[in-house]
């Protein structure tokens, strides 16, 4: 059931934009867009919080490191996605990795409140780069040159090439939790003592779930700058970790579809509401106080197969 | 074929072309509508509806259709509500930003499309030099002018040294250029703040200890609210002489802080006294409908409109061939509030700028009144590094 | 570097920290007791502020405001606890973290329907000009009436702590939430009184920085972050920690800010110095925190033991 549902949606996906132009829905096709890159984003996300456990509310500035790599490349010259998307996936997963080095010494707020300061040095750091636009951010010129007779500043071309690197993704992390490394980092979730009681060197583990997470941040990160073709470091402020955190916590915490869900929910929702009222916030607000209340496992928890007593 | 009928031959083709005119005009309407700027907004955009409904709700005898957004000072939002007005709304034209760096961030997607935006406020230095544009037009100053103007002030009335203070963006960087350019004096220190900073303890602090004799302060909207007020309430107004830029001490910023703002200097390319038609009706009209005295952004908000109306009525409505769009723009064909109106080639004006003092009018309002003249037909410091005609 | 300059300096960074001890105050003894992440701590913070700017207008008295303000948050304060955040103290940090998140969003758009996205709110009659304090320092006599306020709330919160019987059992909570259950505290109530209180600090707290700040939708957001960090610094569940912590923040931030981009100025080209600069006086306090954390994991002064 669960697959042909999943296969179901994919083909919808695919179809979108081949029907969006004669409806006159061009616009619809760039925000269909910008919501599989943050479903990316809250996935990246869903490994480290969901996954692995850890409540990192600083995962907004592995997303910007991603982004501003791209857009200084291009103020530099360098507009080869060839170049500056792997080069964004190593940068956010370098900062990830040091970033996890000293926090996942800490435990429980202290994690978080230290995950929360290392993203707002960077946010801070993003400010003070004049050169790149400080605080005002950073036009890009053009979207990123991929070749392949493709041209990314076509809107449907560009859904495409997202669309492919989500389901890549996605199904990244589908492997992922279910090969033993998953397995391992999930029961450290559950009991860390336990795990290293057993002889698993669980710090590690952790370390490396939490950078590749961020290393696909930074992916994600890459793709919002091109989105946008702007990057500022708003990207970083904590209200947008908080954002994602929402995203991961609304769509399902630990499940395979958690990111993308959240991703859906929040931003239609917020689309939605803010075509009628300018207190759209409120509607939303409501709606996840009303999840977190009454539906704590998330969307991913109404389409969940119930336990086995 | 004999002449006459070669003629009809082409008045037949001319007139079955389809003219392709609109039969309305959208135009999208940006602005920062909330947060402690959300004054300034509201005044340009109350100018510019003013100005519309004066002609009956037209743009240049058709009817007009403003789509409104708030970017509540954010680029991100800016640029979102960019998105959706040329992608969705099909917007013909986009005007109404007031801050420049949120302006910077949305125009790129405007220019590409190839829809014109027309501004009326920011004008920040890189649009009027290398990276000037076909589609952009300002309907307000350059962004330096006001600052040339105060600069060129504090020389003649010979202050030995200022202390230069402004937030850290293209705007702020610019405004101290622009007055650094006429000023002849010693600049103590030049400080930058952060964008939307509200306390400035630490900085007045720093003014006292420097000791200048003169303080030139761009901070616009609520930033110069709270600056002027603890300013005053540090007691440094009664030892350092505080220079503005017109904007940082017109109406929003004279509602909020009232009295202790009597005495202030300022510069500007406009005044509610300015003596000619245009104005008169625009300040009596502007009060009858909206019981304030309108501030330098309402007279921009509204010249705004009158510059597109001016615009769209040369080309007969016909919104899609760019080339005589841009030349009915440059024309500038119209009855401007602050006088006499042309723009340079780089598509910036070419007008005065006045000094005004902040005094009470013969009804005991507070109001900036124009007492003399700093420049005459002055157009910007950018212009040669332009490439347009 | 004169002696005045650093005394202002220093009187500004006195007047930020005890304003942010007012939030601290209430956030710790949340987290230290109820174990709860409270993100709207800041949202009454807000609240705070719009009901002394209504008051102020309605009775044209602003210590008058900020008593009804104090009431009228701690009354909102406690209702929201009854009916929403009760509900939270059993579950996971990650449930209380996006529930209160949630309602940030609720409060900040329900403010702005019915106030709208700001309001004017002066400081009282005679006290908008400066004090002279020493010959060459006229210091804002409002600024110096916020100093004393603070330490009048810390001194009566040191008394109500450690001298009562009500501030004896909110210290048994903070340590040993189980013990101090099994000994008969009816938590339920206590949880709601502490809450009601710690809203009341934050309405201080915006009230009196609402005539130097604006008061405008989302003005919770910024502070609270540095709530947050001011706690962690002093330890969770300790008063004492939170004003310690407080007016270590204040003063750091305030003194980072103004002679970091003086000093840097001295060993670094001018376009080094002016960028890094303003970026490094910023980022100075999560240093702070990160060291002390190093050196103290639990905090400086943690509750439990």
């Amino acid at each position: 059931m669960r697959r042909a549902l999943s296969l179901a949606a994919l083909a919808a996906a695919a179809a979108f934009p081949l029907v969006a132009q004669p409806l006159g829905w061009e616009f619809y096709v760039g925000f269909a867009s910008r919501i599989m890159i943050y479903a990316l984003a809250a996935s990246s996300l869903n490994l480290i919080l969901g996954y692995g456990g850890m409540l990192s509310f600083g995962h907004a500035a592995f997303v910007g490191a991603g982004a501003y790599v791209v857009g200084i490349l291009m103020a530099e010259g360098v507009a080869s996605a060839w170049v500056s998307w792997p080069l964004a996936i190593v940068v956010a997963g370098l900062l990830a990795a040091a970033v996890g080095a000293i926090s996942l010494r800490t435990r429980g707020v202290y994690f978080i409140m230290i995950t929360l300061a290392f993203a707002q040095m960077l946010y801070y750091i993003a400010v003070g780069m004049k050169a790149y636009g400080g605080e005002e951010g950073l036009n890009l010129a053009t979207r990123s040159g991929v070749g392949l007779g493709l041209n990314l500043k076509d809107d449907a071309t560009f859904y495409y090439v997202v669309l492919a690197i989500l389901v890549a993704g996605l199904y990244g992390l589908h492997r992922l939790a279910n090969a033993r490394f998953g397995r391992v980092v999930e029961a450290i979730r559950e009991n860390e003592t336990r795990m290293e009681a057993i002889g698993f060197p669980t710090y590690r583990y952790k370390l490396v779930c939490f950078a590749l997470g961020g290393a696909v941040a930074g992916l994600a990160g890459a793709l919002l700058a091109n989105q946008n073709s702007y990057v500022n470091p708003n990207l970083l402020y904590w209200t947008q970790s908080g954002s994602l955190m929402i995203m991961v916590i609304l769509g399902g915490v630990g499940a395979l579809y958690g990111g993308l869900l959240g991703a859906v929910a929040l931003l239609v929702l917020e689309e939605v509401f803010s075509a009628y009222t300018i207190h759209w916030q409120l509607g939303v607000g409501t709606i996840l106080l009303a999840i977190v209340l009454f539906a704590p496992q998330g969307l991913a928890g109404l389409f969940a197969r119930r336990p086995d007593a | 074929m004999s002449k006459p009928l070669l003629a009809l031959a082409a008045l037949s083709f001319a007139l079955a072309a389809p003219l392709h005119a609109a039969d309305k005009v959208k135009i999208g309407f940006i602005s920062t509508l909330s947060g402690p700027n959300a004054a300034i907004g509201a005044d340009i955009r109350d100018g510019f509806n003013l100005a519309l409904k004066l002609a009956g709700n037209k743009v240049g005898g058709l009817p007009a259709e403003v789509v409104i957004g708030d970017d509540q000072f954010n680029p991100d939002t800016g640029k979102q509500l960019a998105d959706r007005m040329l992608k969705r709304d099909r917007v013909d034209l986009l005007t109404g930003m007031v801050f420049s760096n949120i302006m910077l961030a949305v125009v790129p997607a405007a220019f590409e499309q190839k829809v014109f935006y027309v501004s009326p406020n920011a004008a920040p230095s890189p649009l009027a030099g290398k990276q000037c544009n076909a589609f952009f037009f300002v309907a307000s100053w350059p962004n330096d002018a006001y600052h040339e103007a105060a600069g060129q002030y504090a020389t003649t009335k010979g202050f030995k040294n200022t202390y230069l203070i402004a937030p850290n963006y293209q705007a702020g960087k610019d405004s101290l250029a622009g007055f650094k350019r006429f000023y002849k004096g010693k600049v103590v220190d030049e400080v930058y703040t952060k964008l939307g900073q509200l306390d400035y303890a630490a900085e007045i602090a720093q003014i006292r200890a420097a000791k200048p004799e003169a303080l030139y302060a761009f901070l616009p909207g609520g930033m110069g609210i709270n600056f002027i007020k603890q300013f005053v309430a540090a007691g440094l107004s009664r030892d350092i002489q505080l220079i503005v830029p017109g904007f940082g001490s017109d109406q929003d910023i004279i509602r909020a802080v009232g009295e202790p703002m009597l005495g202030l200097f300022d510069t500007a390319h406009w005044s509610y006294d300015l003596d000619n038609e245009a104005n008169r009706r625009f300040v009596a009209e502007f009060q009858k409908d909206y019981k304030r005295i309108p501030s330098v952004f309402a007279a921009q908000g509204y010249d705004t409109a009158l510059l597109i109306d001016s615009a769209v009525r040369r080309v007969k409505g016909n919104l899609d061939n760019k080339d005589a769009l841009r030349a009915a723009f440059k024309a500038a064909d119209f009855r401007s509030v602050r006088g006499p109106f042309r723009f340079n080639r780089n598509q910036y004006p070419v007008q005065d700028y006045y000094l005004r003092v902040v005094s009470k009018d013969a009804d005991g309002r507070i109001v900036n009144k124009k007492i003399g003249t700093v420049f005459t037909n002055h157009g910007d410091a950018y212009v040669q590094e332009c490439g347009m005609k | 570097m004169s002696g005045i300059l650093i005394l202002e300096q220093t009187l500004n960074g006195l007047q930020f920290g005890l304003m942010l001890f007012l939030l601290a105050a209430g956030l710790t003894l949340v987290f230290g007791i109820m174990d709860m992440i409270n993100l709207a701590h800041g949202s009454l913070y807000m609240v705070g502020a719009f009901l002394a700017a209504t008051f102020a207008e309605l009775t044209g008295s602003f210590w008058l405001a900020v008593g009804l303000s104090l009431v009228g948050t701690a009354i909102i304060g406690m209702a929201v606890e009854l009916t929403v955040l009760r509900r939270l103290y059993a579950r996971d940090h990650l449930s209380q973290v996006l529930a209160t998140f949630a309602l940030i969003l609720i409060a900040n758009e329900l403010v702005r329907i019915v106030w709208g996205p700001q309001v004017p709110l002066n400081p009282p009659a005679g006290l908008e000009g400066p004090i002279e304090l020493l010959p060459g320092l006229s210091y804002s006599s409002y600024r110096l009436v916020i100093i004393a306020v603070g330490l009048a709330v810390a001194c009566l919160l040191y008394f109500v702590v450690t001298r009562t019987k009500t501030g004896m059992l909110v210290r048994a909570g903070a340590s040993n939430r189980e013990m101090a259950t099994a000994m008969g505290v009816n938590i339920k109530v206590l949880f709601t009184l502490v809450f009601g209180f710690g809203a009341a600090l934050c309405a201080i707290a915006g009230a009196m920085l609402g005539p130097i700040l604006a008061v405008q939708v989302g003005m919770g957001e910024s502070i609270l972050i540095l709530a947050f960090v001011v706690i962690v610094i002093g330890g969770i569940g300790s008063i004492r920690g939170a004003l310690v912590g407080a007016i270590l923040v204040g003063v750091v931030d305030t003194i980072g800010r103004a002679f970091i981009p003086a000093l840097l100025r001295e060993f670094l080209p001018p376009q080094f110095a002016s960028a890094l600069g303003p970026a490094l006086a910023s980022i100075l306090i999560y240093v702070l925190m990160a060291a002390i954390l190093f050196w103290k994991p639990q905090g400086l002064f943690p509750a439990r033991g």
